[in-house]
């Protein structure tokens, strides 16, 4: 049984070009922070890299700043400013949401869109600087967040804000400037890239506190030896997440084919936030009454890879905080799925997904209700 | 017929293990996977593991689960973690809590059994499709002509049929349990050449959600304020001394009383009743927790159908470590029943399970009510 893997927006397979980026990085010997001639050409390739990943965000090299991760890159921008209280959306990836404690949470409408209103009564109540955090596409669902318009009003408060873009890289422009935030993350294996490699992206002149200290590397702002060959790799994703993008809406039109015929061939299915902009990789399909976990489990034994609210690393799902956020009792917020295409997705996945949804939903069905 | 009892081929049969990441139920999916059955092991994430010692909830943790995935990943199969721990926490430990609260002394392990592994782990195991849900357990299902049958273990010193009372006949018929054949020692063999770390893993000890043993401690957290002192009460009526809640007391406890060296005290003294209302223990001499009539509520039957009425001569076991005793079986209104004890029993505790057996084959059984003399 050929196995279809519909979950990039967890992680997407290596690019092709990617792999053969970092292969030519590991013949690299040397510690880009050493002075030899050894030491020159590793840093050359980390530079390379930077200037790629820099010009995705529309910023110069020194704006930004490589990681071991998406999650390490919003931990180092929330807790990059201890002197400003924190104010996130309700639907935050956790890494944003558990950075600091006590942060404030803005909702979102039924579609799974920020309530701009609330977020500038929250800012307004003068309880002192604060740095705001909103994602550009939502992980689960997919829904683009009107974070240029955050942007202005968390400005006019005297607020910075943080923009967590590693569900929209690759899928949406991811510019600093048009955005008009002041910190963005980026992850590498969103876009095709190898998992282990994330950055921060500062604002011209904006300076933070480090979070991993006891090296000069990253300009002071992120200790310890560059992961070179990661590193490498990212670069490349990047390049090509800019290239590619015009060529996304190949992504966005076999998306909206599965799941019309999804919903065609499942009564009772419903799609998560199709009443907001939505990045168009992304489906979140709830069938009530039907466990996420359930369907993921059923899903995986026919083939199909797909994910439920968000896994941990036991494997353990949670009930999705995303869709409670938007309104779904407790019950249907943990009867969702979330299907994510990217760039090795074809009709033949589209076709089997499909199929095996259908095939799960008419067992279901019939099943006895639990 | 394959080895389990359903006519398709091994590889067409799906079979879901559920695997608590002991050594029994991973040789019960190795064993499985071996036959060529189309196996997929599920394990269910119970409880927060810092629940008893009130750590921070941790969803990641468990050496459990993480043995689990090690084992289905070593035999070849796919392996899945469901989160229980809310339907665990409303259906087990309250039940457990509250039991105690009400003077019994609860088993978990039944109501677990009965509330999560076969029903709701059997509901899921059916919507993946599966024709049967396996378990490690140590007890035999027999087809037999009226249906499956549940019998005790080979290996006596393994038998867990005592815990497996309320199985449904429904319940039963998807049920199989491949280790009821086999002694601890031949299971361990068998971990050991298909290669599981698991192989000298420690058999598992008391209840899960409480590791340190100590019971009433986690009632005291589950219900803060409700564990409360009271008196020691003679069944004379003598008051002979206090004690630190009912929940640290079961009928026909004798050691930790406290009262060694009271005055009177001239023969040993047992526990022989719990008030939580009027929060008394009540204490007395041995022949004072003689029971000839035990009620049984909640009963599952898995015997043979008995008129209104009738009586069926049975062996009963009252506590889980007691041989069965000779008794009458009278079915009741309302899933009710009594057993009529040939011989008094002594310790019969509400909220225990009254198991009944006929030789080797499980009838049936229900949760204590009451007792009479």
């Amino acid at each position: 049984m050929t196995r279809v893997y519909l979950d990039h927006n967890a992680s997407a397979p290596l690019k092709p070009a990617v792999k053969a980026a970092m292969v030519q990085a590991m013949d690299l010997a040397g510690n880009p922070s050493s002075v030899h001639g050894f030491g020159r050409a590793v840093r050359r390739a980390v530079e390379e890299a930077r200037a790629q990943v820099a010009a995705l965000a529309g910023v110069r090299p020194v704006q930004t700043v490589f990681t071991g991760s998406g999650t390490e890159a919003n931990n180092l921008a929330l807790r990059g400013f201890p002197g400003r209280r924190v104010v996130t959306s309700a639907i935050e990836h956790d890494s944003v949401l558990e950075a600091v404690s006590g942060g404030a949470r803005i909702p979102v409408d039924r579609n799974g869109v920020v309530d701009l209103a609330a977020l500038d009564r929250r800012l307004a109540d003068g309880d002192g600087p604060a740095l705001v955090s909103l994602m550009l596409a939502n992980n689960e669902t997919g829904v683009i967040q009107p974070v240029a318009e955050a942007a202005r009003i968390a400005h006019a408060h005297g607020a910075l804000l943080h923009c967590d873009a590693v569900q929209a890289a690759g899928r949406l422009p991811v510019d600093l400037g048009a955005l008009g935030a002041d910190l963005l993350t980026l992850s590498a294996h969103k876009i095709g890239g190898p998992a282990g490699v994330g950055a921060l992206i500062l604002a011209d002149g904006l300076e933070l506190d480090a979070l991993v200290r006891g090296g000069g590397q990253e300009k002071r702002r992120r200790a310890g030896t560059e992961n070179v060959v990661g590193i490498a790799g990212f670069g490349t994703a990047a390049r090509l997440a800019r290239e590619e993008l015009p060529g996304t809406v190949r992504l966005t039109a076999l998306r909206d084919d599965l799941e019309a015929r999804a919903l065609a061939a499942v009564p009772g299915a419903r799609v998560m936030g199709a009443g907001a902009p939505r990045v168009g990789n992304t489906s979140n399909l709830l069938l009530p009454g039907v466990a996420g976990e359930t369907q993921v489990m059923a899903l995986d034994l026919a083939g199909v890879a797909v994910s439920a609210g968000s896994a941990c690393s036991s494997g353990k799902v949670k009930p999705s905080h995303v869709l409670a956020a938007m309104g779904e009792d407790t019950g249907d917020a943990a009867c969702a799925i979330r299907v994510s295409l990217g760039w090795d997705s074809g009709g033949e996945a589209v076709e089997r997904f499909v199929a095996a949804y259908a095939a799960m939903a008419a067992r279901l069905a019939r099943a006895p209700a639990a | 017929m394959n080895s389990l009892g359903i006519s398709k081929r091994p590889q067409d049969t799906r079979v879901v293990v559920a695997m608590s990441g002991g050594v029994d139920s991973s040789v019960t999916a190795a064993v499985l996977r071996e036959e060529g059955y189309d196996v997929v092991g599920i394990t269910l994430q119970l409880y927060d593991h810092g629940i008893a010692l009130q750590k921070p909830g941790a969803c990641c943790a468990g050496q459990d689960i993480y043995d689990a995935r090690q084992v289905a990943d070593r035999i070849g199969i796919p392996h899945y973690v469901l989160d229980y721990e809310g339907k665990f926490s409303q259906d087990v430990i309250d039940d457990f809590a509250d039991s105690y609260l009400r003077g019994e002394t609860p088993i978990p392990c039944v109501r677990c059994n009965q509330r999560v592994k076969f029903r709701d782990l059997l509901n899921t195991a059916r919507d993946l499709g599966a024709d049967a849900l396996a378990t490690g357990h140590y007890v035999r299902r027999i087809q037999g002509a009226g249906g499956a049958e549940l019998h005790r273990a080979i290996d006596p010193g393994r038998d867990q049929s005592y815990f497996l009372f309320a199985t449904t006949r429904d319940q039963l018929e998807f049920l199989r349990f491949p280790l009821g054949g086999l002694t601890k020692p031949e299971t361990r063999a068998l971990a050991a050449r298909h290669g599981l770390e698991v192989a000298a893993k420690p058999d598992s000890q008391d209840i899960c959600f409480v590791p340190n043993g100590s019971y009433a401690d986690v009632v005291a957290k589950l219900r803060p304020g409700s564990v409360e002192p009271g008196e020691i009460v003679h069944v004379d009526g003598r008051v002979l001394g206090r004690h630190r809640g009912v929940v640290h007391y079961t009928v026909g406890q004798r050691k930790g009383l406290g009262i060694g060296g009271i005055r009177g005290a001239e023969e040993p003294l047992f526990v022989v009743r719990l008030e939580p209302g009027q929060r008394r223990v009540v204490v007395g001499p041995r022949r004072e927790l003689a029971r000839s009539v035990v009620t049984i509520r909640e009963v599952n039957w898995l015997g043979p159908d008995l008129a209104p009425g009738e009586g069926l001569e049975v062996e009963v076991k009252l506590r889980s470590a007691q041989p069965p005793a000779p008794a009458v079986w009278h079915p009741g209104p309302d899933g009710t029943a009594q057993a009529e004890l040939h011989e008094p029993q002594y310790g019969v505790a509400p909220g225990q399970a009254c198991v009944v057996y006929r030789g080797d084959r499980v009838l049936g059984g229900g949760w204590i009510a009451g007792t009479g003399t």
